[in-house]
């Protein structure tokens, strides 16, 4: 069934709105062995929202992150696009959430790129030209095209980070989830990253460690610590908030 | 780091490598059943598969000998067979005693045993051949569109992707232990055999669990993407008048070898 999304516009950071793309409401989640990851998570992300999830190692980024498409299954409430997040749509949730892990090489599991980036259109059932349409578009964003019949393996780190990203773009997500994207980069790989994704008309969450990239690239943060948001605003306002970035870890870049 | 040491596929430009992969696959698997239907000492169509097999590597522009100097890898499972030697009843030959055992070599023995040795031996130099002609993700498609189980199939694709993220994960785990393997000057370094015993095993659960841990968070990716418990693929494969040329082409050939080795 193929499935059509609003075009994305793309709006200047407002600090409240109600939510369109992406509203999280008192989310809790605990591990099997009893570590509470999430304590009462809420945000609200808007179109065209560019945002960064910042906080120490273990303060349940990742975790929140695999809730966003149902992957991890916590008490509370998620809404994407108006739609409330239930088994019955986890499918199409999943086309409109597009989740990046941080490490490529779980993310591109099939032996060539072609076959990665057309895998989630293909499971949405869409006919064989739109596939190949789409892969080819996704690609494009990447600037990767001329890497369509590579094998996955024989690529470099920055290499399959962008694949990595095509991948899910191809599914024409309204919401790019992208978990530590300049991770283990070197510079050059990491500065075309950052054109790619200021580049991308997409409303993002990007978890990261790299504050200059929160710095350069986001207009809002939101950081976490033990579970819970303990702050979200304006990323200038939080990163001159020296008292906060001191209490949660982080450093002024 | 990239570790390609099991790509097989040689990038060359040849009627071998631009056949379609359904019809190599064919070919190379009716060649393997016909080495193993030939009855022992069918000496004429030995010779004429063996012929076969390096007309083949000419074809394939890879050198007449190409498959002949990595063929050697495969005898010691040939030496499986050893036992025919002694348990086929025949005209005694020679006798040996070994341990406790009396064994006779006879001369039905002898020529099966070699006749198996020439059988696997050519039947591994076509399997050897197929994959340095056919790059890894059209063999699996090939096997897919030859209605092999979509199960196996993806074993196989992904057993062939994370092959190399698996060796890697290896070589990082050796190369952290040897940074550590340190001596202090005029004192016995290594530790004990049990020791290293221990510290082996314990690499080989840590890979173990790394493993499986990765095989959980690419399940995630892939739950992200939509599986649901298939696999899909497009069709990127179409059989041109050439590719049905050279499979009737073998199929005759193989016949031919059939009825040579019969009368």
């Amino acid at each position: 069934m193929p499935i059509t999304h609003a075009e994305n516009k793309f709006i200047a950071p407002r600090s409240e709105c109600e939510g369109d793309v992406l509203q999280v409401r008192d989310l809790y989640f605990s591990y099997p062995d009893g570590h509470a990851a999430l304590n009462g998570v809420s945000l609200n992300l808007c179109g065209g929202d560019k945002v960064a999830l910042v906080g120490p190692n273990g303060a349940g980024k990742s975790t929140l992150m695999l809730h966003l498409n149902g992957i991890l299954n916590g008490r509370g409430e998620i809404e994407i696009g108006g739609r409330r997040l239930t088994r019955d749509n986890l499918p199409v949730i999943r086309a409109m959430v597009g989740l990046v892990f941080q490490n490529p090489d779980d993310q591109l599991f099939s032996p060539t790129v072609f076959e990665d980036v057309a895998f989630g259109p293909l499971h949405m059932g869409l006919p064989e030209e739109e596939v190949r349409a789409r892969v080819d578009a996704a690609l494009e964003a990447v600037r990767m095209s001329s890497y369509r019949d590579r094998l996955s393996h024989h690529l470099s780190v920055g290499e399959k980070k962008r694949i990595a990203i095509a991948t899910v773009l191809s599914m024409k997500p309204s919401l790019l989830v992208l978990d530590e994207p300049s991770a283990g980069l070197d510079p050059r790989a990491r500065r075309t990253l950052i054109n790619l994704l200021r580049e991308l008309p997409i409303t993002m969450l990007v978890s990261t460690h790299d504050m200059k990239l929160v710095q350069e690239l986001f207009p809002r943060t939101i950081v976490m610590d033990e579970g819970k948001v303990v702050a979200d605003g304006l990323t200038m306002e939080i990163l001159d908030d020296e008292a906060l970035l001191t209490a949660h870890g982080l450093e002024k870049p | 780091m990239h570790f390609d040491a099991f790509d097989r596929y040689h990038e060359k430009d040849s009627r071998l490598h631009r056949l379609d992969p359904r019809v190599k696959a064919v070919i190379t698997i009716a060649c393997i059943l016909s080495n193993a239907l030939l009855p022992d000492g069918a000496w004429i169509a030995f010779l004429f598969a063996f012929i076969f097999l390096l007309a083949l590597n000419v074809v394939s522009r890879l050198g007449i000998a190409y498959t002949l100097k990595r063929s050697l890898i495969a005898l010691p499972f040939a030496l499986i067979a050893f036992s025919v030697l002694f348990s086929t009843p025949g005209n005694p030959l020679s006798m040996f005693h070994f341990l406790m055992w009396d064994f006779t070599i006879t001369d039905a023995g002898l020529l099966r045993f070699v006749s198996i040795l020439i059988r696997s031996w050519l039947s591994v130099q076509m399997a050897i051949l197929l994959v340095a002609v056919t790059r890894f993700p059209d063999l699996v498609h090939a096997l897919a569109h030859l209605r092999v189980p979509p199960i196996l199939t993806t074993i196989i694709a992904f057993l062939y992707r994370y092959l190399f993220v698996l060796t890697d994960e290896v070589f990082r785990l050796l190369r952290a232990r040897e940074s550590r393997s340190a001596a202090s000057a005029a004192q016995r370094s290594g530790g004990g055999v049990l020791w290293r015993a221990k510290v082996a095993g314990d690499m080989a659960g840590q890979l173990f669990l790394r493993s499986y841990e990765r095989s959980d968070r690419i399940y995630n990716a892939m739950l992200s993407r939509g599986y649901a418990g298939h696999m899909y693929t497009l069709n990127p494969h179409e059989m041109k008048p050439g590719d049905y040329f050279a499979a009737a082409f073998a199929v005759a050939f193989i016949f031919i070898i059939q009825i040579l080795g019969r009368f």
